[in-house]
């Protein structure tokens, strides 16, 4: 009985729900060093295999292409845990602010 | 007199998690409880062996989702222990900042399953809805809503700076408002007072016996917190109350934990205004020397404590996590026990179960012993574990 005039207080009030998938996207706010998918810049690194080291989630695999060695991802993976991120010393690792990916099958989520 | 044993779990409507509790009941009256733990046994300590310091931090955050900060703070400053080297104290007040926002996160969930539990969903509505608050401060300052994944071996990750200050006081000073609501909500509702008031009760002799922690002991009178008693990261600048209620029952732990809430927020609040400036990590080398060492964190729901050996390589050689809710199991056991003039229905179930805030998904690590000598194992009981150990 105690809460009774807060809820009809609330009867006049705006919803509190984002109808998220389908309406008002543009109501989620992100902030700006949010944890999202990775982004790898394949032109910059240096083959230091930092990044391989410090993933909790074997996300990543070294393989070897003409410049030497390089990391490829396997998002579906990935735990957002952002040390590769923090441990690359050239910045070819960058957290983005995309949050929906999904794939339909795993070579969609691989990150070369 | 006749008595019928109810199975409840693992699976089962009440209980969220993968749980079995075994009730003697006589009527309505519930006269023994059973608890039968190890059903979602994931082997983390195992495979912490098998991964470097550094990637163990992700899956210690993973032990439990809700009280994640409680645990990497464990983890990080026991390893930090090894090394017998302290971080920056800038990196010790971002700590207990995220710390105590994870509590606040903690407590008003909480506080919205029990008005769940006893059937009060608008007040469930109307917390979460305000925890809401709380969730996007996580994910403001550290780029996640639950996993914080801030605290690294050798300090913090990522630094609250200037810009993200104000709505952080901002959202503090909302919260300390919804909150007093709720404190006058639960002392006033009818609904709360008839289903939480004398119900679960243990006396502080029971509580002290069975070696309740965190809330759950607080609420019945005993003034105990790590945060007091082994101060770590900045608790030892950062002032606060230790919160106790002497009803013992779940009505005190809910004013426990409100009160802690505030707490909290005003600990949040200390910690911005005071927080000295400097750098947020040091570089540790990988591998820390030969050594064991054990940390104890208050996390939301009480005691945590964290063991490790080190044997000189990059990966640990044992890791044990001991977590809160293992310890106040014997508790709940007691509360589901009718005793003299304390009767205990069945009805009454869900609520007292929910009143020291399980989490029995990060607490499962069964008892189980193994003999390699003698290819032989075997499982304790609790009784038979304090028996061998008396005997030692």
């Amino acid at each position: 009985m105690a809460m009774i005039r807060e809820v009809y207080r609330h009867l006049f009030k705006k919803r509190a729900t984002v109808l998220y998938p389908f309406k008002e996207r543009e109501k989620i706010h992100l902030p700006t060093d949010f944890r999202g998918k990775l982004a790898f810049y394949r032109e910059r690194c240096i083959g230091c295999s930092l990044c391989f080291r410090v993933c909790p989630s074997e996300t990543i695999e070294m393989t070897t292409d003409e410049n030497g060695k390089r990391p490829i991802f396997y998002l579906d993976r990935c735990t957002f845990c952002a040390q590769c991120e923090e441990i690359c010393p050239v910045d070819a690792i960058e957290m983005t602010t995309d949050f929906e990916f999904v794939g339909f099958n795993r070579k969609e989520t691989l990150l070369k | 007199m006749s008595t019928f044993s109810i199975p409840i779990g693992p699976q089962h409507p009440a209980l969220k998690e993968p749980e079995s509790f075994t009730l003697t009941v006589d009527g309505e009256d519930v006269v023994g409880a059973k608890v039968r733990i190890g059903y979602a046994h994931k082997g983390i300590e195992k495979l912490m062996e098998s991964k470097t310091y550094i990637q163990n931090i992700p899956l210690v955050e993973r032990i439990c989702g809700i009280c994640n900060v409680a645990h990497t703070v464990c983890y990080t400053q026991n390893v930090e222990y090894l090394y017998e080297k302290s971080i920056p104290r800038r990196a010790e007040y971002i700590r207990v900042i995220i710390e105590e926002l994870n509590r606040i996160h903690s407590h008003l969930l909480w506080l919205g399953i029990v008005g769940h539990e006893v059937g009060f969903d608008t007040l469930f509505m109307y917390v979460w809805r305000d925890r809401e608050v709380v969730m996007d401060l996580i994910e403001l300052l550290t780029g996640n809503r639950v996993s914080t994944a801030m605290n690294t071996v050798g300090g913090v990750r990522r630094d609250i700076t200037p810009d993200k200050m104000t709505p952080l006081r901002k959202g503090m000073s909302i919260l300390e408002e919804r909150t007093k609501y709720y404190r006058k909500i639960a002392l006033d509702e009818p609904t709360v007072l008839a289903r939480a008031k004398g119900v679960g009760v243990l006396t502080p002799i029971e509580a002290i016996k069975l070696s309740a922690v965190g809330p759950t002991l607080r609420a019945s009178g005993i003034k105990a917190d790590v945060r007091m008693d082994d101060p770590y990261a900045a608790h030892d600048e950062v002032p606060f109350n230790v919160i106790t209620y002497d009803s013992c029952d779940v009505f005190g732990r809910i004013i426990v934990r409100i009160d802690e809430t505030l707490e909290s927020i005003g600990m949040v609040q200390y910690c911005l205004d005071n927080m000295p400036s400097g750098p947020i990590r040091v570089r540790l080398t990988n591998t820390p020397p030969v050594g064991e060492s054990v940390s104890r964190v208050e996390a939301p729901r009480g005691e945590d404590i964290h063991y490790v050996r080190s044997n000189g390589t990059e990966r640990p050689a044992r890791y044990k996590v001991r977590a809160p809710t293992l310890g106040n199991l014997p508790a709940v056991l007691e509360m589901l026990t009718s005793k003299g003039d304390y009767t205990i229905r069945i009805a009454d179930i869900p609520v007292v179960v929910a009143g020291i805030d399980p989490c029995m998904c990060c607490m499962d690590r069964s008892i189980r012993f193994i003999d390699p000598s003698k290819e032989k194992e075997w499982v304790w009981s609790w009784n038979q574990l304090k028996k061998y150990a008396a005997r030692r």
